[in-house]
């Protein structure tokens, strides 16, 4: 091989970044995210109540959409009523109606976004509920 | 047939995964085998490639210039176009890469009435070029969130600044929507352009389609039909520490994403693709012009054995003097 040296050099770096994430995951215990559904306010419902607005699949997926949707119509359309599809209706609120029975941002939405590596803006603007520090 | 082939190649292949996932309950084999091999591939095709191009001999010293070559002192070099030491040929390298100096220069041709030809300044393809393979490195990098464990600050910042027009949820990426545009552009060139269109193969139209199934998979999964995307990234993760697993309830279009991924790896170092390892080992390009200073040799040299003027005199020498032949040596 001509200019092995470059050369190699050149495909060390190559290999390098393309089994980077390989190395960069050595010996990290891949922890999975369990959001945490035992606040105060979910255990007092009865087991058949213990339902969010829409269904867990539903939710798990599109739950940044719904509360978009939700956003828009309280804020541009001042809808404030919600009909889910079993028709039950709520307030759309994240402060008052998702957080009074997700009261454990720490355990339930961080789990999975920082698993994610991603920062919603919701709080920006909206006020976490008070946690006690663990 | 020229787009034909290659857009149905494409759509098969999209079919394929559909009815592996869903009919096949192959999620194993599109989730962890076909990807594992796909990257395997990847990586000893690119190193075999290289390797190739390393061992071919280059015959002669052919860097392509467009400045002033290094020369007597008063006369001001051109380091950058014409660069005759390592550095500057990395620094003319390093533009190459990352801006496509050479296809800034593109010029488009015409003949118009009169007969009289004009030349005119065409960046049309160099901006998509670039659109294109900078929102395609950084979707790539973006990714990474998806294969890491405690996601490096890096990578935030350049999410962060990708989305930061805050549109929709999630948030709008902007080079989600660059590259779609420039792979659009770039496509319609082809087709549109009855030059580029006659010299363009079902190999130049493949990748283009690929990409953009990719692309559209990607964008859908995103922001139109949503996947789970905690158990994408269990998968993710399970094939990055070699402990693949397949959580239930992944859709099928992410194994559409992924399987054409493992194609578009696969196929890489095979294609047109290769000129990003290519790029490097371009003998125009990589190398100084110095064959004022150094000789170049070529390597396929046959060793010729040279008989020099000293030794035909040590031959001849006798002869020589009685001819009367003036020599050097008495």
């Amino acid at each position: 091989m001509y200019n092995a040296g470059k050369i190699l050099i050149g495909l060390a770096i190559f290999f390098g970044l393309a089994t980077f994430p390989f190395f960069y995951n050595m010996g990290k215990a891949v922890a999975k995210p369990d959001p945490k559904l035992d606040t105060p306010e979910i255990m007092k419902l009865a087991k058949q109540d213990r339902k969010c607005v829409e269904p867990k699949e539903f939710m798990r997926a599109e739950h940044m959409q719904l509360l978009n949707n939700w956003r828009d119509s309280v804020v541009r359309d001042n809808v404030r009523v919600y009909v889910n599809s079993e028709g039950k209706k709520f307030d759309m609120s994240l402060q008052n109606t998702c957080m009074r029975c997700h009261s454990n941002k720490k355990k339930f939405c961080d789990e999975c976004h920082n698993y994610m590596a991603v920062k919603p803006y919701c709080w920006d603007c909206h006020i976490a509920p008070k946690e006690k520090e663990s | 047939m020229k787009t034909l082939i290659p857009f149905f190649a494409v759509v098969i292949l999209v079919l394929l995964a559909l009815a592996g996932v869903n009919m096949g309950n192959q999620q194993f084999l599109f989730g962890v085998i076909i990807p594992y091999a796909a990257v395997t591939v990847f990586i000893a095709g690119i190193i075999y490639r290289v390797v190739k191009w390393g061992r071919s001999p280059v015959p002669f010293s052919i860097p392509t210039t467009c400045g002033q070559q290094k020369s007597l002192p008063w006369i001001k070099q051109n380091k950058l176009e014409n660069p005759s030491t390592t550095l500057w040929v990395m620094a003319r390298m390093a533009l190459e890469v990352f801006f496509f100096r050479s296809l800034f220069r593109n010029i488009k041709t015409e003949l118009r009435e009169g007969p009289k030809l004009t030349y005119g300044s065409d960046k049309w393809l160099w901006m998509a070029g670039l659109a294109f393979h900078w929102s395609f490195l950084i979707i790539l990098i973006r990714h990474f969130r998806f294969f890491a464990q405690g996601v490096p600050l890096p990578i935030h910042i350049i999410e962060s600044l990708d989305s930061f027009l805050q549109i929709g949820i999630p948030l709008l990426y902007i080079t989600d929507a660059l590259l779609l545009g420039a792979v659009t552009f770039l496509f319609a060139r082809r087709v549109y352009l009855p030059s580029v269109r006659y010299i363009s193969l079902p190999a130049d139209y493949f990748p283009l389609f690929l990409i953009f199934g990719i692309a559209v998979s990607g964008v859908l999964m995103r922001y139109f039909v949503r996947v789970d995307i905690v158990s994408v990234k269990q998968l993710t993760m399970g094939l990055v520490s070699f402990t693949p697993v397949i959580p239930k309830g992944i859709s099928s279009i992410f194994y559409v994403h992924l399987f054409l991924i493992s194609v578009l790896f696969a196929y890489f170092p095979f294609s047109k693709l290769v000129h990003m390892a290519g790029v490097f080992m371009s003998p125009t390009r990589n190398m100084p012009n110095d064959s004022r200073e150094v000789r170049h040799i070529n390597p396929w040299n046959y060793p010729v054995h040279i008989h020099t003027y000293d030794e035909y005199e040590n031959d001849f020498r006798d002869k020589m003097k009685a001819a009367g032949i003036p020599v050097e040596k008495e």
